[in-house]
């Protein structure tokens, strides 16, 4: 019985991590848009590469913020919330 | 002694200062970390517990190597601005005055004249940022992946952004969280709170994540070399060989590149959020009112 608890422990912090990850598609989606403008802007003024292409990394690197949040929520559930919810069931346990 | 000597002398001390804590931090993690089976992906090593009354006050490898982090930084100023002239003659003269005109020219372009004297805290911040990031270069754990210390660096930016708007007077600063339309007070309150949160979440993450991807990688090239050079005679097939060098090539993006990225993010909004915060025609107005309130008992 305790094993099956402790496996579906593990497989709800997995398929969460997983579900956490889709917030990649956000930022991808928004950084590839700023990449295809600044190259499209380049085209126009290819003189202005190095302000568009340091104004461009800097807006990356800010629009990521969002997918690193599930990132940041995906590294937890895998490393860290395991040990600790297989604690609180440990320490619930009928005695 | 002549003074030739003397000087010579006191940029080899200032050096060591620059080089000394690094080592000393690498020998500590080499004989603290325990050995244990393949590479696993742990937070900070904790080297000993202060009891304090709510929690035990944990003294990790971070703290240890942020410290460390701070005498470097602080020694490469006193070596960079050892016998300064009038008229540069040393290379790291002219490598500091760059740095100065550099970050001067940062905060005038993106705040103003009015914030000159915020340039030492913006570059101090950039210092402290990318010389923890550049340190895992030396196998430490970089102290911007914890997420600790990078808190309590928006902790100490977000009270500034705050004293800054708050220069306006109280009442426009609460007024401020009731526009366009009362109803949007919770809404801005928690945007007021997610300053620091984002801005301490997009450090730690970017760093942290670097780490996780360059040790995935590095365990999977052990398994992998293992499983290829298992013929190898002797002590040969014990090294991994395909370790060698490979991650390097990771390590170009995810600690200098990403590390150095995070640094000036991180100092570009702080000003960014201090410029923007500042009420500037309500601080006028203040003044103005102080300085008419001055004059009419002498009058």
């Amino acid at each position: 019985m305790l094993e099956l608890a402790i496996g579906i422990i593990l497989a709800g912090c997995a398929i969460g991590a997983g579900l956490a990850l889709i917030a990649g598609i956000g930022p991808g989606i928004g950084e590839g848009n700023a990449v295809a403008k600044a190259c499209e802007a380049i085209g126009r003024q290819p003189e202005s590469k190095g302000a568009v292409t340091s104004t461009m990394i800097m807006g990356c690197a800010i629009a990521e913020t969002t997918g690193l949040y599930g990132l940041v929520i995906g590294i937890l559930l895998i490393f860290v919330a395991p040990s600790s919810f297989v604690q609180i069931l440990m320490s619930n346990l009928p005695k | 002694m002549t003074k030739e000597r003397k000087d010579k002398l006191i940029d080899w001390l200032y050096l060591a200062m620059v080089i000394l804590p690094y080592v000393i931090c690498m020998v500590l993690k080499v004989l603290t970390t325990p050995g244990g089976e393949g590479i696993s992906i742990t937070g900070a090593h904790i080297y000993f517990e202060i009891p304090m009354p709510l929690m035990n006050l944990c003294i990790t490898e971070v703290q240890a190597t942020s410290v460390a982090v701070i005498i470097s930084i602080f020694g490469l100023c006193l070596y960079m601005t050892h016998g300064i002239k009038v008229v540069p003659n040393t290379k790291r003269q002219l490598i500091a005055e760059w740095v100065v005109e550099k970050v001067n020219g940062l905060i005038k372009d993106n705040m103003g004249n009015r914030y000159m004297a915020f340039a030492p805290f913006i570059a101090a911040i950039m210092a402290i940022s990318a010389f923890s990031s550049l340190s895992s270069l030396l196998g430490l754990f970089p102290p911007t992946s914890d997420m600790n210390i990078v808190a309590g660096w928006a902790i100490l930016v977000f009270i500034l952004i705050t004293y800054y708007k708050l220069k306006g007077g109280l009442f426009p600063y609460v007024k401020g969280f009731f526009e366009p339309v009362p109803v949007f007070a919770p809404f801005n309150i928690i945007g007021e709170i997610a300053t620091p949160v984002s801005m301490s979440f997009r450090h730690y993450g970017n760093v942290l994540s670097g780490v996780v991807i360059s040790t995935l990688v590095a365990s999977a090239l052990n398994g992998l070399s293992q499983m290829l050079f298992s013929w190898l005679p002797g002590f040969l097939k014990d090294i991994p060989l395909l370790r060698v060098g490979l991650p390097a090539i990771l390590s170009v993006y995810f600690d200098i590149f990403s590390g150095l990225m995070q640094a000036f993010i991180f100092a570009m909004l702080t000003m960014l959020y201090i410029a923007t915060g500042f009420p500037e025609e309500e601080y006028e107005k203040r003044q103005a009112k102080k300085k008419k309130k001055k004059a009419l008992p002498a009058a």
